[in-house]
């Protein structure tokens, strides 16, 4: 009874395959008052792919673009936002849609095929209504279903990911903040969409709440095979979930590559930076923070963004914007000193 | 015998739960006893996850909330015996808190330098603007800042990081001899954490300022505490030397805590992350 409610057996391909792809992407927040432009370059000049079946991890500080970057693609931008330049595509297994070029089919993909796990748990849970409401307000007309055979299908759901039914009578003031989470993941998760965003999901959450929350995510990746896009300043939360990872530095990509080779061998000094001042547990030694602060996006220094702030700028890099190139490690890396750095 | 700047005396806490006629209560912090000497100063952490009673601890040494068991001094006063402004504002130069997130503390329509000013004129008794700014420059160089990159700002021009150090700065223009630090870095980027650490660190060894460093994040408070109490629902399960209590942690929950703390090296820590999956399915 339960397969005939499930979505459509995925085609199983061996080879990667490009979910969503992005070219030469450009979406600046663009204000016009008497006449004068100011324009802030959040997503400036991004080309990345993201595979199905894969934990794609997006890092930088804040002010960096990168929620700027997930809004974009996910077609979800307002005014004074705008896409200058470039496209968004997605390929929800042979369903091709151009977000900026189609909007309407879009809007029919969204939470069938691509979902939100977003950060302000309390802020995503209406707080004067029950769970079970979120449930029909998110998810109800996606799935297709009369209102008993929808109900079961969450509470499977809820069940799988190790909540009780009764959650759904519950309201979200009586819910921890680790169970509120676990709710927007179950949330962003019923419908099994191809493709989920998941923006700091656990920045304000207790170490070992983290810890339940990432394996979680994990795991319900695991099983529908889907691809997460995970936001987070956090390296040591991309080092527990993610397969590729991309640093992300004033609107542009610094470096992207494979997880273990990105904190084994980075290229990029400000991946070098990130990694080095992490604090570890029986280590003492003092951690250097980087001087200076995060770039303005509306007046961002000339050429490599970094320069100012980097350990290693020769001249070259305050005149020539460096381009990403394939690394040494079997990523690419936007610098040209790239691996010159060395992990102090 | 040396005095000590702090004193918890089985300091205990309940708040009242349920309706006007309800007689339930929760113990938020439960028979609590630690001192700070005053002759040596040091970075004291308090480590729990939410709802350890870790921020009850932070109100009332500050003189927030009052305990409903046991005895806080400080300096030799007994924090419940403050009654009059006079002496609260005695109090309030030597113990100055640094709250979680500097974008809440501070008032968005309110440039960040007037703070600075109000703390200088309140308790150091500059009256006029230009010692006031004077004191403030003094308090933002020792944090790295300086009141000329300041003047005029509004807080969503700061980063966390730094906004957070402008905080430190306004709990130092009174010279207090304790800060208290309610989870200074966990609304702060993870790549400028450590510029705040570092500060703390130190304060401590230039300015000879006690810190209570409460937190949930075991591998800053390994970094930069002497000692460290961890709690778990109002009870300390366990304290001592930070290096020595973090290296081998006895206590179930602090053994759990520690295996928590997510290491930087991405084979390691999705084989936690496994690990404490298999233990939750497991239970």
């Amino acid at each position: 009874m339960m397969n005939a409610t499930l979505a459509p057996e995925r085609p199983a391909t061996t080879a990667p395959v490009d979910v969503l792809t992005i070219k030469d992407l450009k979406a600046y927040y663009i204000n016009e008052h008497f006449g004068v432009r100011r324009e802030v370059r959040a997503v400036d000049g991004i080309d990345l792919t993201v595979r199905r079946n894969e934990v794609y991890g997006i890092a930088g500080e804040s002010s960096s673009g990168k929620t700027s970057l997930i809004k974009t693609l996910a077609g979800a931008i307002r005014p004074p936002m705008r896409v200058v330049e470039g496209s968004v595509k997605f390929d929800f297994g042979g369903k091709h849609i151009d977000v900026y070029g189609e909007p309407a089919k879009m809007q029919a993909a969204r939470w069938q095929h691509l979902s939100y796990i977003m950060q302000g748990s309390m802020s995503v849970l209406n707080p004067v209504r029950r769970i079970k409401h979120a449930f029909n307000n998110f998810a109800y007309r996606h799935m297709g279903l009369d209102a008993t055979a929808f109900r079961r299908r969450v509470e499977s759901h809820l069940d799988r990911l190790g909540l009780d039914a009764s959650v759904l009578e519950a309201f979200p003031h009586q819910l921890s903040g680790g169970m509120r989470q676990r709710v927007t993941i179950a949330l962003a998760t019923v419908c099994e969409p191809e493709f989920i965003i998941a923006d700091e999901p656990t920045t304000a959450l207790d170490v070992l709440v983290q810890q339940d929350v990432l394996g979680l995510i994990k795991e319900v990746q695991g099983r529908l095979g889907s691809s997460v896009v995970f936001v987070t300043h956090d390296m040591s939360v991309h080092a527990a979930i993610t397969d590729r990872l991309a640093i992300m530095y004033a609107g542009r990509l610094a470096e992207e590559g494979p997880t273990q080779a990105l904190f084994d061998r980075p290229q990029h000094p400000y991946t070098a930076h990130l990694i080095a001042s992490l604090p570890r547990i029986g280590d003492v030694s003092t951690r250097k923070s980087l001087a200076g602060k995060p770039p303005s996006l509306a007046n961002p220094p000339s050429g490599c963004r970094f320069h100012p702030r980097c350990p290693i700028a020769i001249e070259r890099c305050s005149k020539e914007v460096p381009q990403m190139l394939p690394s040494a490690t079997g990523g690419r890396v936007a610098c040209f000193r790239a691996g010159e750095v060395s992990m102090q | 015998m040396s005095q000590n700047l702090l004193e918890l005396d089985h300091v205990t806490k309940r708040y009242g739960v349920g309706g006007l006629f309800s007689h339930q209560s929760i113990t938020a912090v439960n028979d609590v006893s630690f001192s700070l000497a005053s002759d040596t100063p040091e970075i004291f952490a308090i480590v729990g996850e939410s709802g350890s009673g870790k921020s009850t601890m932070a109100k009332m040494i500050l003189g927030n909330e009052v305990p409903d068991g046991g005895r806080l001094v400080f300096d030799g006063t007994d924090i419940g015996t403050i009654r009059t402004r006079a002496q609260r504002e005695a109090f309030m130069t030597r113990v100055q808190p640094v709250f979680q997130n500097p974008f809440e503390a501070f008032n968005p329509l309110t440039h960040v330098d007037t703070y600075l000013y109000a703390t200088a004129r309140r308790f150091t008794g500059a009256d006029t603007r230009i010692q006031q700014e004077a004191k403030a420059d003094e308090a933002l160089q020792r944090v790295g800042l300086s009141l000329a990159e300041l003047k005029g700002r509004f807080s969503h021009e700061l980063s966390g990081g730094q906004l957070q150090r402008v905080a430190v700065a306004r709990a130092l223009i009174p010279s207090p001899k304790l800060i208290v630090a309610d989870e200074p870095v966990s609304m702060v980027d993870a790549s400028l954490r450590m510029s705040i650490v570092n500060l703390f660190r130190s304060l401590r060894d230039e300015l000879k300022v006690s810190i209570i460093y409460i937190t949930h994040d075991l591998a800053t408070a390994y970094y930069i505490s002497d000692r460290v109490i961890i709690m778990q629902k109002g009870v300390v399960i366990e304290s001592g030397g930070a290096r020595a209590v973090l290296d081998n942690p006895t206590h179930p929950y602090s053994i759990a805590l520690k295996n928590a703390v997510l290491p930087p090296d991405p084979k390691a820590a999705a084989a936690a992350i496994r690990q404490r999956r298999a233990l939750v399915e497991g239970a």
